[in-house]
């Protein structure tokens, strides 16, 4: 039993300002919204804005979360004017100055999501309701990304999504305060399948270990579906528990198959787990069909990576971003964020820091901080220069479009931070998808109507 | 028939590692009347007695290599342990990749402090209190180690492998005359299984062939009753926390290379040991082994693909369904005595 009093503080701040906005029209421009800088949820007063950074400071997924908050830390350096300006510079959207947002300084809360849904939301609802909070944006879990989502959906705040590659943050689950640069499960699928069907063939036979919650599910689909499409053929899918620690009882039965390829649809701690006893059980030294066995994470984590030591070596996956490439908006990231803390940051902080820059260079187009305003700033929004090459916000689903990462485990590292290579760029065209599409929710799936609260 | 010889081995593996961490909490159990939820704790500070060895043995220097660069274009720094320069870098690198083996003298003098400590300092003040009390100050312990061992270490898992020697399967199909590579098992779990049967072995012949155990076996069955002989029975039963920790740390650090370590390993086993011990029998030493290794065999077959076609998502309850038949057929457990657990 819950009962939403968001509305209260903005009804008490903005008084009969509220009934005009209930009033007016849903659909604007950003040129309309720019006109009023009230009547929306935590309108700020003062020379100052307040952005809530939802982290998982707790709980397994806390390094990810550590480096997600280096990254906020350092966004708002950079957007105060401090530091070398990192990608400010090379941003191909010219609007941030060193000023702040729209000429207020940058100020911050933070809150712990422990990476569980129901704790994700009281720390964005307390951010909101306490501290003031007019965005909200971080995380390293769809579930928790799904849940905090909706609540500024409700709220009537914009949500910037952190790590999250679910289909579902921007497919069946979509919102229109929602917003999401990191790439997805469906994007995954698409950029590997060529890639693996190059390497090891048209004809392999493919066994799916698969973790039991959303994210897992709508990776298998895309990697099958992908995999498929490229000659390969699907063995067996099979749910590993969540909370499963010792994979040995799910990996035996791939030795009674003639599966030639081990997709792990894992993260975190279950990847670590599941690729460290699939490796142990020397499935990377058998021969099956006259062929070498391989084994497959769609999605990797440089920073979980490294639990894995060694196993990850020679193994295909894919990432949003990596520090080692060569652009100059990844170049100006790795460099502040390097000098700053003394190691390459992780794709998780570098999509945090973008979606921070995003957020702010929208209010600053806008020209107001109204969600609505600012959510209509995004759409569409065609930028370049922060790492990806040229990326699009599409305003259907406000997820982004840009280049796709295969990476491989390497073989022979340099550091603990030198593990994965990057073996192929796949172009955006390859990866992108109608908005309607089945993966994503289908013809159903919609954002409905922005809400900025108050 | 290769599924189910495979399926029993990895049974007996995850059997090892609930029956070890039963054995200790029914030790403790059965001396102190404690229920002892810090144990899995303990279990996962063994782990990390040997990722704290692998981590000194690997103490180094640092050496610039002008030839190669660092992520930020500056000449990388490349880590030499000190090992290399005093035995060289075969040597060296051998005696690293032996550091969980070595762990294991390592880990038993620091989780005999442990549990002296734990005893002494936290868990003697609740001997009179509820079980209850206990749970609660135990599992608040439990949380307390595993944040302190994330402070120091972080969050993720760190690996921690087997000398080399030891990496890789064992071809049990071409033992037994199957079709070779279809039964293969790895070496360390292998040798996780027989060193499980040796401390099992050692705790029971300790207690049944030596005068400390034959003490604390009456201290067991009457503790009144032996301190009125002039016995210090306490002192003795501390010793047994000690040996408990120890049964745990040593479970936990050849558990190292099969899953890389993390803070929180310790709260994946807990619960399952104490289904173990409750299905076991509470206080029941052979109970809480037998009950490891029939849990662990049973979860491993529902977890085959064929058990699931028939009974989806049987994994994830065949150990909690069990325990619930057996209470209801043996409110005691397999091996529980009467009067244990009981008013």
């Amino acid at each position: 039993m819950t009962k939403s009093n968001f509305t209260r503080r903005g009804v008490l701040k903005t008084g009969a300002v509220a009934g005009a906005a209930l009033a007016t029209p849903t659909i604007f421009d950003g040129s309309v919204w720019a006109a009023g800088h009230t009547g929306f949820t935590n309108a700020p007063e003062g020379g100052s804005v307040t952005l809530g950074f939802n982290v998982p400071q707790s709980g397994p997924y806390a390094d990810e979360g550590a480096d997600e908050l280096r990254a906020y830390e350092l966004a708002v350096e950079h957007l105060n004017g401090g530091g070398d300006g990192g990608m400010i510079n090379t941003f191909s959207s010219k609007t941030l100055d060193g000023t702040g947002i729209n000429g207020k300084k940058v100020e911050y809360v933070t809150g712990d999501t422990q990476t569980k849904s129901d704790a994700a939301r009281a720390s964005a609802r307390s951010m909101i309701e306490k501290d003031g909070a007019i965005m909200i944006t971080g995380g390293s879990s769809s579930g928790v990304a799904v849940a905090v989502q909706a609540l500024c959906q409700e709220a009537g705040v914009i949500f910037m999504a952190g790590l999250t590659h679910s289909n579902d943050t921007t497919g069946k689950d979509r919102k229109a305060n929602g917003f999401r640069h990191f790439f997805n499960s469906y994007m995954s699928g698409a950029a590997l399948a060529p890639v693996l069907a190059n390497a090891y063939g048209t004809d392999r036979k493919a066994y799916h270990l698969t973790a039991d919650y959303n994210w897992g599910y709508t990776t298998e689909e895309a990697v099958t579906q992908a995999t498929e499409a490229a000659g390969w053929e699907t063995v067996n899918t099979v749910k590993t528990p969540l909370t499963q620690t010792d994979f040995s009882s799910y990996i035996a039965p791939v030795l009674q198959t003639d599966a030639d390829v081990l997709v792990l649809n894992h993260y975190g701690g279950n990847m670590v787990n599941s690729l460290t006893n699939a490796v142990q059980f020397g499935l990377r030294d058998r021969m099956v069909n006259g062929k070498n066995f391989e084994i497959v994470v769609p999605l990797y984590s440089r920073l979980m990576a490294r639990g894995a030591g060694a196993n990850v070596k020679g193994i295909f996956g894919s990432t949003n971003w990596h520090w080692s490439l060569t652009d100059e908006g990844s170049q100006a990231f790795v460099r502040s964020f390097g000098t700053k803390y003394g190691f390459p940051p992780s794709q998780a902080a570098h999509t945090c820091y973008v979606q921070t820059l995003l957020y702010a260079d929208a209010v600053n187009r806008a020209g107001s901080f109204n969600p609505c305003a600012v959510g209509e700033a995004l759409k569409d929004f065609e930028f370049d220069g922060l790492g990806n090459g040229p990326t699009l916000y599409r305003g259907d689903d406000h997820q982004c479009f840009k280049d796709v990462l295969v990476v491989k485990g390497k073989e022979n590292p340099t550091s603990e931070f030198d593990l994965l290579e990057v073996v192929e760029i796949t172009p955006v065209a390859q990866v992108t998808y109608a908005p309607d599409h089945p993966q994503m929710g289908g013809a159903e799936a919609t954002l409905g109507e922005c809400n900025p609260g108050a | 028939m290769d599924a189910i010889i495979l399926q029993t081995l990895n049974g007996l593996d995850k059997g090892s590692a609930y029956a070890l961490i039963a054995l200790g909490l029914t030790l403790i159990f059965g001396t102190l009347g404690v229920v002892n939820f810090a144990h899995g704790a303990l279990f996962m500070i063994g782990a990390f007695c040997a990722v704290t060895l692998q981590r000194l043995l690997s103490l180094s220097h640092e050496v610039v290599d002008d030839t190669r660069t660092d992520f930020l274009g500056n000449p990388l720094k490349v880590d030499v342990p000190y090992l290399y320069d005093i035995f060289g870098a075969d040597v060296g690198q051998g005696i690293i990749n032996w550091s969980v083996p070595l762990a294991i003298l390592f880990s038993i003098p620091i989780m005999a402090f442990i549990g002296v400590a734990m005893e002494r300092g936290l868990v003697k003040h609740f001997y009179k209190r509820p079980h209850a009390d206990q749970i609660l100050v135990t599992f608040g312990l439990a949380i307390v180690l595993q944040e302190i061992i994330k402070y120091f270490y972080g969050a993720n898992p760190i690996p921690t492998p087997a000398p080399e020697a030891f990496v890789g399967s064992f071809d049990f199909g071409a033992l037994i005359g199957v079709d070779a590579g279809t039964i293969i098992y790895p070496y360390w779990r292998l040798i996780y299984f027989s060193f499980a049967m040796i401390v099992i072995a050692g705790v029971f012949a300790f207690l049944q062939f030596t005068t400390f155990g034959m003490v604390v076996r009456a201290g067991m069955a009457d503790r009144e009753t032996v301190g009125l002989l002039g016995i210090n029975i306490d002192k003795r039963f501390t010793i047994m926390f000690a040996i408990a920790a120890c049964v745990a740390g040593l479970a936990g650090v050849m558990y190292a290379p099969i899953n890389s370590p993390n803070y929180h390993m310790g709260m994946d086993f807990l619960v399952l040991s104490f289904v173990v011990v409750v299905v076991g029998g509470m206080g029941s030493l052979p109970g809480a082994v037998l009950a490891g290794f029939l849990l662990g065999i049973l979860e491993s077959f529902a977890s085959m693909t064929q058990v699931l076609d028939i009974f989806p998502g049987i994994n994830q309850i065949i150990i909690y369904l069990v325990a619930i038949i057996i209470l209801l057929t043996r409110p005691r457990g397999l091996m529980g005595r009467k009067g244990v657990m009981e008013e």
